[in-house]
């Protein structure tokens, strides 16, 4: 049997500047939790959290969490426990897996993060439906567990172009939140935190997008499977000045690697897009396909998801309307492909990769003819990989290889 | 003896293990297929020991031996592997050298892979995580209607009035069928009705273009599918002259790339 090359992979220094980030990040809304000395929120991924700022509030994010189940691999144990409810194995396996973590009284943060033992407990819970209505049911459920409000903004979806009648909509309903948001933070609403936390929010997405625009250079400095960790503070820590630290550390890690034409993996001969949810129990395995067969995974619409690059903090309820519904998985089909066209053209991109999430329709994006009209646009081939976010029954390891494998040997027949 | 050359492909499938041997001329001068059980790495050296007494030829006169299919990192012979999706293709062009479009049904899972008139993939899909409209369907299909998988061929054909399954999952068709022989129908029209279903999950899997060519065990076992798919598509279908073996073919004939 031919001898198989060792895999090699270059880890970033600054992973270790952002783990830390997050390490307080969490011993803080933990603190928070046992003492009541500050009030917390939970917050959907983009949900508004510039207002909770505003109010200061201290934001948990429970995707990140059931990111976090998923790729501790505790997601597909607790799922069960959340059909049993009535939550179907069809819909969103991260609200599953959260419910059936809480259910179940597990989380991985105990077993990262020394001394924290639960989730935080929240005073409010904010939706905005941006990302699907199952955040909305996931909020909900926890609202009556913890005899708690929940609000939040009811967005609109697919959206072919943002209007003004959009915006308006969406301002209106940001407004409103003020009111129902001071009653359980006790204390008025500072438009000038909340107009900072506009301006900081903004800073860290055009520092976001400047690190994920380094994979532009060949080799590429970043993977996306790296993105999927790094985005952390994008989307916990937006709108304040500690993530803006992490990604200027960040950044200038990346700008010296393509100075000095390093890339993250030692050899990069092909050049992927992926498109939809990563499969967090299999970021590793599938981080090593890839790399093992000499093609990097540099761009991704799920890590581009946090760049809002509307925020505006002279006009913060507005462009914060147009910023969370000009979002991709809000939009219209045409603009979408439009948005990936763009991305395979500026990053250089040979191969697509679409995931098709079992359970998540908003995130995937070839269900509708959308991957073949962008091979018929741009001459660029792709493959479907059936699969899932967090639940691992709905994966075929040997099936993702194979099909993963015949896609890079189609793009060496091609070069 | 025929030459002093050869290249070997090894195809271990899920439900068979195929070996084929070229010449330089890419000539088949060997084959040998056995099932795959437990241990591919005995069945892939058996399928090789085998072919090799078929082509008489021995071990120093292999060139070059690439592997494929399910367990294609299994062969230790093996000198280095391909996907089957990439050997059946490379098979295939070798006996249609044109634009076609190859729809192969193995045991474990289905294939539609597209060439263009280079031999060169435009697109290749795998069926979903599930068994209905492979081998395996057909097994279990077979094993509910306490009937032997090689008489299905023959009972299909003899079919007047086909029953229709009208499910996606292999676990619904198996309760449609039994219900169907809870109601007294035909065995034959039955299996007409599987065959049917195995043909219809086929074809939606992905647009026919192009000249359509059909491999893989289920179809060299069972040829009336073609018969039947030929009819839903109206249109010609293709078959190569050892369907079961395009994989290992191709294989073979990566190694003989490989080796110039």
């Amino acid at each position: 049997m031919a001898e198989e090359k060792k895999i090699v992979i270059r880890r970033l220094e600054t992973a270790k500047d952002l783990g830390k980030f997050m390490a307080k990040y969490y011993y803080e809304l933990d603190e928070a939790s046992k003492t009541g000395k500050e009030k917390i929120a939970w917050c959907t991924s983009v949900g508004p959290a510039e207002i909770l700022r505003g109010l200061g509030f201290l934001t948990y994010f429970p995707e990140t969490h059931s990111a976090m189940l998923g790729t501790t691999r505790m997601a597909t144990d607790l799922i069960p426990v959340a059909n049993a409810l009535g939550y179907s194995p069809e819909i969103c396996s991260y609200l599953t897996a959260d419910i059936g973590a809480f259910i179940e009284g597990v989380t991985p943060l105990a077993k990262v993060f020394k001394g924290i033992e639960s989730v935080p407990k929240p005073d409010v819970l904010v939706y905005n439906t941006n990302q699907c209505r199952d955040v909305q049911d996931w909020f909900l459920w926890y609202g009556n567990k913890f005899n708690v409000p929940v609000v939040g903004v009811e967005s609109y979806r697919n959206v072919p172009e943002v209007t003004e009648g959009h915006v308006t909509g969406i301002v209106k309903q940001l407004e409103n939140l003020i009111e129902p948001l001071e009653k359980v933070a006790g204390r008025k609403f500072d438009m000038d935190e909340f107009k900072n936390a506009v301006k900081l929010s903004r800073e860290c997405s055009d520092l976001w997008e400047k690190c994920l625009a380094a994979a532009a250079s060949k080799p590429s400095p970043l993977t996306f499977f790296d993105g999927t960790t790094l985005m952390g503070p994008a989307v916990v820590g937006r709108g304040t000045q500690k993530a803006l630290d992490v990604y200027h550390l960040l950044l200038d890690e990346l700008n010296d690697r393509v100075e000095k034409g390093l890339g993250a993996l030692e050899e990069e001969q092909y050049r992927i897009y992926w498109d939809g949810m990563p499969v967090w129990g299999r970021l590793s395995m599938h981080s090593k396909l890839f790399a093992g067969l000499k093609a990097n995974v540099i761009a991704s619409t799920y890590c581009s998801s946090w760049i809002f690059s509307a925020l505006d903090e002279n006009d913060p309820f507005g462009s914060m309307a147009r910023a969370y519904t000009e979002l991709f998985i809000v939009r219209a089909d045409k603009f979408k492909e439009d948005y990936i066209k763009n991305k395979l053209d500026f990053f250089g991109i040979d191969g697509v990769v679409y995931h098709d999430a079992r359970t998540c329709p908003n995130n995937t994006n070839c269900r509708y003819g959308l991957s073949q009209r962008l091979q018929e646009q741009t001459d660029i081939p792709f493959v479907t990989i059936d699969g899932d976010l967090n639940d691992l029954r709905c994966l075929s390891d040997e099936q993702t290889k194979t099909n993963i494998e015949a896609f890079i040997e189609q793009l060496e027949e091609r070069k | 003896m025929i030459s002093n050359k050869i290249y070997v492909g090894t195809d271990v499938g899920s439900s068979r293990t195929k070996v084929a041997i070229l010449d330089p001329d890419k000539n088949l001068i060997g084959y040998s297929i056995k099932k795959s059980g437990t241990d591919f790495y005995a069945r892939a050296e058996e399928c090789l020991e085998s072919s090799l007494k078929a082509a008489r030829a021995s071990r120093e006169d292999i060139i070059k031996v690439i592997s494929t299919g399910y367990g294609r990192k299994n062969v230790a012979y093996a000198d280095g592997s391909r996907t089957e999706i990439g050997c059946h293709a490379k098979g295939c062009f070798l006996y249609f050298p044109e634009p076609i479009t190859i729809v192969d049904i193995g045991g474990q899972d289905n294939k539609i892979i597209k060439l263009d008139a280079k031999g060169l993939r435009t697109g290749f899909k795998m069926n979903r995580k599930c068994a209905a409209g492979t081998g395996a369907f057909l097994e279990e299909m077979a094993a509910r209607l306490d009937v032997p998988l090689e008489d299905m061929n023959d009972l299909a054909s003899r079919s007047t009035d086909m029953i229709k399954l009208g499910s996606f999952c292999t676990v619904f068709s198996a309760t449609e069928v039994l219900e169907n022989i809870r109601n007294g129908k035909n065995i034959t029209d039955i299996v007409k009705g599987v065959f049917y279903s195995i043909i219809k999950r086929i074809i939606e899997m992905d647009s026919l273009t192009e000249k359509v060519i059909m491999t893989g065990g289920v179809i060299a076992n069972n040829p009336y599918l073609v018969k039947m798919a030929e009819e839903l598509i109206a249109g010609k279908i293709f078959i190569p002259e050892h369907p079961q073996l395009t994989g290992a073919i191709g294989a073979a004939l990566y190694a003989m790339e490989n080796d110039k």
